[in-house]
């Protein structure tokens, strides 16, 4: 430990810490915009300055190492008067339409700027004309609102090791934006809108699809059903003030119902028959000579990582749809009979912790009944949205139960948003069928638990020696797939989640500013939501669903039987976009 | 997809190719080394098109747009050809306050093309560039190896006329 000094008061702090963090443990919040724990710690913003003394001048707490004996001041009028400065200046040339802006009030520099006393009037900035742009699926790229904090850049470059969007040009020309200034779409992004989950401000923001939601349910001649993911639940309380790892199944659903949805089902649903299909293909990939490692296919993001950067592996994905698309695909076929309306008829609405998803409804080979599976995405930050604007009370909401038949979900099913949750949903299938012994399944494979970026395990089912991997974030998949294909590394089941920590840390998930994303693994937070919700289920295998065993009987017969691929599983393809 | 990036269409030769990989591979694995491999590549091609920064990005296994901002960055690295005849204008501070600014101006006018471009026959490129320690004959400008000082606006439709 090392002995330091904070505004007066003695205290010690772990070698190796920064003043932010020493500063933390004693109960002060440095502020700070550029930096990202494990992510981004570049010194750049200036905001977190402090005073040090003995040093020349005011030093970046978010670099800058105790060292014993240290004494630092958080508070001195020199340092605000520092601080304010610094916000003033990021001011004039950001676009300032915060009454209108959907990051408005969980903006970082508004935050910081209200704090400070800071009004937009203290210099005019140069203000160049930016043009927005929305030419990818997901999302919207609005630089007039960028403060260069480069948080975008280092989630991009070193999470996610895609690197589409950098600075570019120098000085005051300095841009964030992709390779030749080309627009997003022809990028190699994967949608996975991580950058949008970390950006300050209201520069990169997820493409509202909320008004198209408001629309299909004002129409009169639409049936309108929605469908909710599992990490959804896990998050979306944080809109509404309910501490991190709140559990809000129930007013979800009464929410949903409230804004005007015919039915309101439940993704978990899906998820279990994802499990259905995925592990009759794991079996018949192991029995039959099939390509191995077999990797899900659930995270968007990763299959486009896939498509783009390791072709070569697309034979190893597992060809069922997401559980997203699955859904859509069952509500424009299956349900769709049993309702007696035409598929054109239906709108289908998923509301997702992700904004890959936006981009995955378009996908080619996802149209079962000839119409596409699924007609909208929204986010659950933009379901927050719709909430909020619908003036519905969610915090006075009562707990609600979702409509029949698509709405039970097994514990299986809702795991399957957190980092290895579709390994133990597919593991708890799988070992059931090869054994067929109920009794003697382990329920909980904890090994393939917890946020670390890989974690690997092997199971003895019924006398087969089965290797599985699980990793999440796409540079954890990318180190994984480089040893695969040097024969260091060898499975015969893969999960791979597009964002680190899987769903429950999507990119479309509620925003938490970055003093609480350095000082806390939200992710973990969320996914113990999850593992609580199966823990508590009476059912906890996807094929107990007495809602997918239906399905079956009455419409696909038998997992990967001809009818359930022609309904339930996609192709993919190698794609040549600017990487 | 092709993208249009260049006015003028790259024409890279397989010799050209050749050397650029054996500059790549003796490079790759320095620390440091896109700066080495970008000044290099610029010898070899004169400029940096998008389809050499492919290249580089792909040998590298990193991104093209890292690539791409750090040739961005850095004035010495150019993204597109240079002319036939190359046009630098120089705004250092005695030909700025001479008037070369408006030299400048005039050039973008009648070439139809900005500072670091070329015009879409490959004739001409036009630059700034800073004290070419012709500061006596100022505002000063060259063409290929021909320098032309105490220029005035008139004087630059005369001198493009001697090049067509």
């Amino acid at each position: 430990m090392v002995n330091i000094k904070i505004n007066g008061i003695a205290c010690s702090a772990p070698e190796g810490s920064t003043i932010l963090e020493a500063a933390r443990l004693v109960g002060i919040r440095i502020p700070t915009l550029c930096y990202l724990k494990d992510i981004n710690a570049i010194g750049a913003c200036r905001i977190c300055v402090v005073e040090v003394k003995g040093a020349r001048s005011l030093v970046a707490a978010c670099v800058y190492p105790i060292s014993e004996g240290m004494e630092i001041q958080t508070n001195t009028p020199k340092i605000v008067k520092s601080r304010r400065t610094t916000l003033e200046l990021v001011l004039s040339n950001h676009r300032k339409d915060c009454l209108s802006c959907v990051r408005s009030g969980s903006c970082e520099l508004q935050a910081l700027c209200n704090e400070y006393g800071v009004n937009e009037y203290a210099y005019e900035g140069e203000n160049p004309v930016i043009v927005v742009d929305d030419s990818s699926l997901h999302m919207v790229r609005d630089n007039s609102k960028c403060i260069l904090c480069r948080r975008c850049t280092a989630v991009c470059a070193k999470t996610q090791v895609i690197g589409v969007i950098g600075a570019n040009d120098r000085g005051f020309a300095t841009q964030i934006g992709s390779a030749f200034d080309m627009p997003l779409s022809e990028t190699a992004c994967v949608s996975c809108g991580q950058c949008t989950a970390v950006c300050p401000t209201g520069a990169l923001t997820e493409k509202d699809d909320t008004q198209k939601v408001l629309d299909a349910i004002a129409d009169p001649d639409k049936f309108v059903v929605v469908q909710a993911a599992p990490a959804v639940r896990a998050s979306l309380g944080e809109a509404f003030g309910y501490p991190i790892g709140t559990n809000v199944e129930g007013k979800m659903i009464a929410a949903l119902r409230r804004l005007g949805f015919d039915k309101v089902f439940d993704t978990n649903f899906s998820a279990d028959l994802t499990i259905m299909e995925e592990s009759a293909e794991f079996l018949d990939r192991m029995n039959n000579g099939g390509v191995l490692p077999m990797i899900t296919s659930c995270s968007p993001g990763w299959i486009r990582y896939c498509e783009n950067y390791f072709p070569e592996f697309i034979p190893n994905l597992s060809t069922c749809k997401s559980p997203q698309q699955m859904f859509g695909a069952i509500v424009k076929t299956y349900y769709a009979q049993k309702l007696g309306k035409k598929p054109e008829d239906i709108v289908s609405v998923s509301v997702m912790p992700c904004t890959a998803k936006k981009f995955e409804i378009n996908r080619e080979d996802e149209n079962a009944a000839g119409v596409p599976d699924l007609d909208i995405s929204i986010t659950t930050r933009e379901l927050a949205r719709l909430i909020k604007k619908s003036g519905i009370m969610f915090t006075d909401l009562p707990d609600e139960v979702c409509d029949s038949p698509l709405g039970t979900g097994s514990g299986a099913g809702v795991i399957f948003g957190a980092t290895g949750g579709v390994m133990e949903a597919a593991l708890r299938t799988a070992v059931w069928t090869l054994t067929g012994k109920p009794d003697s399944t382990p329920i909980e494979f904890t090994e393939v638990r917890g946020t670390e970026g890989l974690k690997e395990a092997t199971y003895n089912v019924a006398g087969t020696e089965v290797k599985v991997a699980v990793v999440s974030g796409l540079a954890q998949a990318k180190k994984l797939l480089k040893r695969i294909k040097s024969g260091e590394a060898n499975y015969q089941f893969i999960e791979i989640m597009g964002c680190p920590g899987g769903c429950v840390n999507g990119g479309g998930q509620i925003i938490q500013p970055a003093y609480v994303r350095n000082f806390m693994d939200i992710g973990k937070e969320r996914a113990k939501v999850l593992y609580g919700i199966d823990k508590a289920n009476a059912l906890r295998f996807s094929h107990e669903n007495p809602d997918v065993k239906a399905l079956y009987d009455e419409f696909l017969g038998e997992p990967n039987s001809h009818k359930a691929h022609e309904v339930l599983h996609t192709s993919y393809k190698a794609q040549k976009l600017y990487k | 997809m092709v993208l249009e990036k260049s006015s003028v269409p790259f024409f890279g030769t397989a010799e050209q190719k050749k050397r650029l990989m054996a500059v790549i591979s003796e490079h790759k694995d320095e620390k440091g080394a896109l700066m080495p491999i970008l000044q290099k590549a610029q010898d070899i091609y004169g400029y940096l098109p998008i389809e050499v920064q492919q290249i580089i990005a792909d040998e590298m296994d990193i991104p093209l747009e890292k690539v791409y901002g750090v040739v961005t960055f850095y004035a010495q690295f150019s993204t597109h050809p240079k002319g036939r005849y190359r046009i630098s204008v120089c705004l250092g501070t005695a030909c700025y306050v001479k008037g070369s600014g408006d030299i400048f101006n005039r050039l973008v006018e009648r070439l139809g093309i900005n500072g670091g471009e070329i015009t879409p026959d490959g004739k001409f490129s036009l630059d700034a560039c800073r004290c070419i320690g012709a500061c006596g004959l100022a505002p000063v400008m060259t063409i290929n190896d021909d320098v032309y000082g105490r220029l005035t606006v008139d004087d630059v439709d005369r001198i493009l006329d001697k090049y067509n």
